[in-house]
């Protein structure tokens, strides 16, 4: 899919400046934040603020972590458990129907793959109300198995699944397979599961990022004592007097486990956002 | 599971039954794998989505639980309401203020993107960066640049002899302010999609044009947008989605939550949280959850309509 136009086109300065901006303008803020959050509670009040990083970063985290009411290190915690947890289990399911759908035959596929098409356009938060009674009857409000359960599968994730593994795996390697005598669950296991990996890996990575940044179920269902890390960062803009160099020194902790995940794969998150908008 | 491995030294009636268990197991296998999505979809998804619809039907209080049947009493209520208006109103305004001047950018974005760029790798990871940012700590830092007073915004404008303006008093300025927090996050992202939606557009279109005379203008108008219909109406549909639902950026806008002193910028998820973690009347937060839904497929369809009708007038032209 990648033909490029004729070399005769390449683009000039207008579009390296272009898009020099954009970058500008996507890192700035990033910027801004390393800025405020290595200062004290008047550099964002000082009119000639320097422009170089302060040194008071290891401080302001510090307070961060140390904030009674914040419960750093148990919401870092949670975030690594249901961001892992979820987009396994994602995974997994989706493969496992994707599979199905893909390469396997039964009554009424083309219906229910239909019916799974239609639900990735249905907004699940709406059903927040019923969820939340649900989670108090069972006992689990405030637990994080609430935020768990209502991730452990998605539409998206089978559809994409469903898409990679009708092209990329030939049928003829899944009948070897059968004609060896090999059972339905052993096909999958040791030829579905092999060639689904490449598309697993890039709907795991999205998975774990949507969940580590989701805010609106967590901070209906969890208590503040056993926060996520979203949940446990608005806390430090509730106090009455905001020290914006501790806000945005939280802020940069919970964002740095990301930046560093993106610095080594978003190669691959660009590529599956391309990948995914050809097929979709 | 079993394996349907026969061998000659087996019993015939042996035989006979592994052969039935894998006739089963091509069976019912394909539902099985399946079937965890479907279970696990109808209880945490489709069952909360209709029993909205029940809860919204009753006098249903947060920690009494359910009342008596109410009707459409609720619905009633909330229409009559200035709240639920001004919500609507309010989320419509940063819904259209984040969504076209988003999708102009990420257009213009994937034109670029769309050439033969030294680097390809580097610019479309770098215009994807704020994707991995959340969107709590994109909103900690923008509504601190945004600061009424001391906000880096005012500093700026104030430089170039500009009146600070009232990011959190003016309901506007507080939706500009809300919109580009959500532009921030998801221009690059979208871009990405239409550029992958350009690149598979057969390139022999641009060279007829160009032979024919058009410029690169005219190509895109009269090529890129037509031939790219579909990944466009998958963008706005999805922009529609999660934008008529947002919560985290005017939720943290200031301090308190509650969508500003005369709920500037109160949207209509920040008003059902509202309604039922703080009034704790979860009738009338289902009512609005269900008000919601039909907007959002309201407002889907109408975007599917108006996208198909502009896309084939380009491609009559």
């Amino acid at each position: 899919m990648n033909r490029r136009r004729g070399l005769g086109n390449r683009p000039g300065f207008l579009a390296y400046g272009f898009l020099s901006a954009i970058l500008l303008g996507s890192a700035f803020p990033l910027y801004w934040t390393v800025l405020i959050g290595s200062g004290d509670a008047y550099t964002i009040n000082d009119p000639n603020m320097s422009w170089i990083p302060g040194g008071n970063f290891i401080d302001n985290a510090l307070t961060v972590i140390n904030n009674q009411s914040v419960h750093f290190w148990r919401a870092l915690g949670n975030s690594i458990l249901v961001s892992t947890v979820v987009s396994a289990s994602v995974v997994f399911f989706s493969t496992l129907a994707g599979y199905s759908f893909a390469k396997l035959r039964f009554r009424g596929k083309r219906a229910l793959l239909v019916f799974v098409i239609a639900t990735m356009a249905v907004p699940v938060h709406l059903g927040v109300v019923p969820l939340f009674i649900v989670m108090s009857r069972l006992g689990w409000a405030g637990s994080i198995g609430a935020v768990i359960v209502p991730g452990l599968v998605s539409a998206f994730g089978v559809f994409w699944m469903t898409q990679y593994l009708s092209q990329a795996l030939p049928d003829e390697l899944v009948e070897a397979g059968r004609i060896d005598g090999a059972s339905m669950f052993q096909t999958f296991w040791y030829i579905g599961l092999p060639a689904a990996r490449p598309a697993a890996a890039m709907l795991a990575l999205f998975i774990f990022i949507a969940t580590w940044t989701n805010f609106f179920w967590p901070f209906i269902v969890l208590d503040r004592q056993n926060p996520t890390l979203p949940v446990a960062l608005q806390l430090l803009q509730g106090s009455f007097f905001v020290d914006y160099s501790v806000v945005l020194a939280g802020v940069m902790l919970a964002t740095i486990p990301l930046l560093v995940l993106f610095a080594f794969v978003g190669r691959h998150l660009v590529a599956g956002i391309m990948q995914g908008a050809v097929k979709g | 599971m079993t394996t349907a491995k026969s061998t000659a030294t087996r019993s015939p009636r042996r035989i006979a039954w592994s052969q039935r268990l894998g006739r089963w197991d091509i069976k019912l296998s394909p539902y099985l794998y399946v079937s965890p999505f479907f279970i696990l979809f109808a209880i945490v998804g489709l069952f909360p989505l209709l029993y909205t619809g029940y809860v919204s039907l009753h006098q249903w209080h947060l920690i009494g639980g359910q009342g008596d049947f109410v009707g459409f009493e609720h619905f009633a209520f909330l229409l009559s309401q200035r709240a639920f208006w001004v919500a609507l109103g309010n989320t419509m305004s940063i819904f259209l203020i984040s969504t076209i001047p988003q999708l102009v950018f990420a257009l213009i974005i994937a034109a670029v993107l769309d050439t033969n760029l030294r680097g390809a790798t580097f610019w479309r990871m770098g215009v994807l960066l704020p994707y991995v940012v959340m969107p709590v700590a994109v909103t900690l830092i923008f509504s601190n640049m945004f600061a009424d007073q001391y906000g880096l915004v005012n500093t700026l404008l104030g430089q170039i002899g500009l009146g600070p303006i009232g990011f959190h008093s003016d309901a506007l300025s507080s939706h500009v302010a809300i919109a580009t927090m959500v532009n921030f996050r998801w221009t690059g992202y979208n871009a990405l999609i239409l550029l992958a939606g350009m690149q598979a557009i057969n390139r022999d279109y641009y060279e007829a044009a160009t032979i024919d005379g058009a410029g690169r203008i005219r190509q895109f108008f009269s090529i890129t947008i037509p031939q790219l219909r579909p990944t466009l109406i998958f963008v706005i549909i999805m922009s529609t989605i999660g934008g008529l639902q947002i919560f985290d950026e005017p939720r943290l806008y200031d301090q308190y939550g509650q969508g500003g002193a005369n709920s500037q910028w109160m949207t209509l998820t920040i008003y059902l949280y509202n309604l039922g973690w703080g009034q704790l009347n979860f009738g009338r937060a289902a009512a609005v959850a269900w008000l919601l839904f039909l907007i959002i497929v309201l407002i889907g369809l109408g975007n599917y309509l108006i996208t198909r009708r502009i896309s084939s007038n380009e491609a009559a032209r």
